[in-house]
């Protein structure tokens, strides 16, 4: 499958571990990824909060360009939630507000570009891998299972909502992470906080109330028996992983919960090396977790019918409580 | 200035005016003032207005109050309220427009919160990328100085794994961004 690629300003340095562990498995996926030459930042949620004709004209561009280099592909994805969810807001907001499409057109104009909402399917990289590429052509490429790995399946916000065009099963409880991970071999474990927040720019901002949003996901994915979270967006790995530390310092605690993109555990289950998919450059050391990942295929245990009790004639005896 | 200060404008006024502001159909104007936002808020705690107030607020055209809460500004764009509000109302986009039009007003909480959303549209708007060394190192400056230190080891830790720039990387087509970002703020200032 080809695929117009913006990889996004985080992807290119805070979150190389997920753009590299993307590209070494891109092969193996049958996933041909064009990137958009030349794209700008999307503007995260800051530039929506301050010019708010001028962001979408900043994600506008980006657009225009895929539009124009597009050649054989008209699926526009990105790995970064905040990035793709820009994209798709202003493409989705255009097309049902007359006014801002013209006026960014007119704002493109001055740059001579032009786009034609529409006319790219915008759409995040999970939802590309899990519902085009497949579970059973990537569980074909398995050659190393995740046996053992119990792998708690964190989606953040941006990605289930406000999802514009209908693509995932459930805005607050969404599987396809979930069943990708089987698929790999490793154990979802079943936990609440799939979608919570994980603080956004609220670490940098307000860091007391982001603390408080990163201790109560990695607590949750501690309580369920993870043995580490996998993640789909360069924020959300930023504030579980690095100010995971800063969380400790802040309420005294000491939550070691390792924090990897599932591209990195796709590339581990295909046979790649660690160094290869950038595992090691996270602040909370994910070697000791992988090392649980077992050769053979844990046995399950034959579970033996209980015969049921053979329904005797009549009521049931009274019971005396 | 009380929180209870009138505003000058009319309630249908302000109403319409942050509606206009808010691209799609945004439905503000459809609240029933049931409070599954507030309820479903992760910051909900820390605002001095649940969106569900903010929004009764608004109704009733207390401009000054509305633009000076500190609500929009830890908004986190999670969209929780917006999926959950039985009357399709855009609220996340509600706290986009609140919060430029704050800035546009002078009429803010606290400086370090628009500062963080300036400082990043500097960036981008000179390298038509974003550049996390110089956004940490000169918000943490100008708002949080004394945090400067108790952030260091943060910053070294993502310069030893290779995580953060030392120099901010320019985009070729800048004078192209440039020329369509001056075309589209001149038109927003045009914008009803």
């Amino acid at each position: 499958m080809k695929a117009l690629f913006y990889p996004g300003c985080s992807m290119q340095k805070n979150a190389r571990p997920y753009l590299d562990s993307l590209l070494a498995i891109r092969a193996d996926i049958d996933l041909e990824l064009q990137e958009i030459d030349d794209w700008n930042c999307c503007g995260a949620t800051e530039y929506m909060s301050v010019h708010r004709v001028a962001a979408h004209s900043l994600i506008g561009r980006n657009l225009a360009l895929a539009q124009q280099q597009a050649s054989d592909s008209d699926v526009l994805t990105a790995g970064c939630s905040a990035c793709y969810l820009n994209l798709a807001k202003t493409d989705a907001q255009m097309r049902e507000d007359a006014h801002l499409n013209a006026t960014v057109n007119e704002a493109l104009a001055a740059g001579g570009l032009a786009y034609q909402p529409g006319s790219l399917k915008v759409r995040h990289l999970l939802d590309v891998v899990c519902h085009d590429i497949g579970y059973a052509a990537i569980k074909a490429r398995v050659v190393k299972p995740l046996h053992g790995l119990k792998v708690a399946a964190y989606y953040g916000c941006q990605v289930a909502r406000p999802d514009y065009d209908g693509r995932w099963d459930c805005h607050e409880h969404p599987t396809a992470m979930d069943q990708l991970l089987r698929a790999l071999g490793a154990e979802p474990v079943e936990w609440s906080l799939k979608t919570q927040c994980c603080g956004g720019h609220m670490s940098v901002i307000g860091p007391e109330v982001a603390f408080g949003l990163i201790r109560r996901l990695i607590h949750g994915a501690t309580q369920a028996g993870a043995d580490l979270v996998a993640t789909l967006c360069p924020m959300c790995q930023l504030n579980l992983d690095a100010y995971q530390v800063e969380m400790n310092k802040h309420f005294h605690s000491d939550y070691q919960m390792p924090v990897l993109y599932f591209t990195q555990l796709m590339g581990l289950a295909f046979g790649k090396n660690a160094g290869e998919l950038g595992i090691g450059k996270e602040f909370v050391d994910a070697a000791p977790a992988l090392a649980k990942i077992q050769a053979e295929a844990p046995k399950v245990a034959e579970a033996k019918r209980k015969r049921r009790p053979k329904p005797s004639d009549g009521l049931p005896p009274p019971r005396m409580e | 200035m009380s929180a209870a200060a009138v505003s000058v404008s009319g309630p249908k006024d302000f109403l319409s005016e942050v509606m206009a502001g808010t691209p799609g159909d945004n439905r503000l104007n459809h609240c029933i003032q049931c409070g599954s936002c507030g309820g479903s808020c992760p910051s909900g705690a820390e605002m001095e207005h649940t969106p569900r107030r903010l929004f009764a607020l608004i109704q009733a055209g207390q401009r000054e109050t509305v633009l000076k809460s500190n609500a929009p500004w830890y908004c986190v764009s999670c969209y929780y309220c917006t999926v959950r509000c039985p009357q399709n109302i855009h609220i996340t986009d509600v706290m986009y427009t609140l919060k430029a039009m704050a800035i546009r007003a002078g009429l803010y909480h606290d400086a370090a919160m628009p500062g963080f959303s300036e400082t990043f549209v500097d960036y981008v708007e000179k390298y038509g990328r974003s550049f996390e060394l110089g956004l940490a190192t000169r918000f943490n400056l100008r708002h949080h100085p004394l945090s400067l230190a108790g952030m260091a080891p943060l910053g070294l830790g993502m310069l030893k794994r290779g995580r953060m720039d030392l120099t901010p990387h320019r985009i070729a087509g800048m004078a192209q961004l440039s020329a369509i970002l001056d075309k589209a703020k001149a038109l927003e200032g045009a914008t009803p």
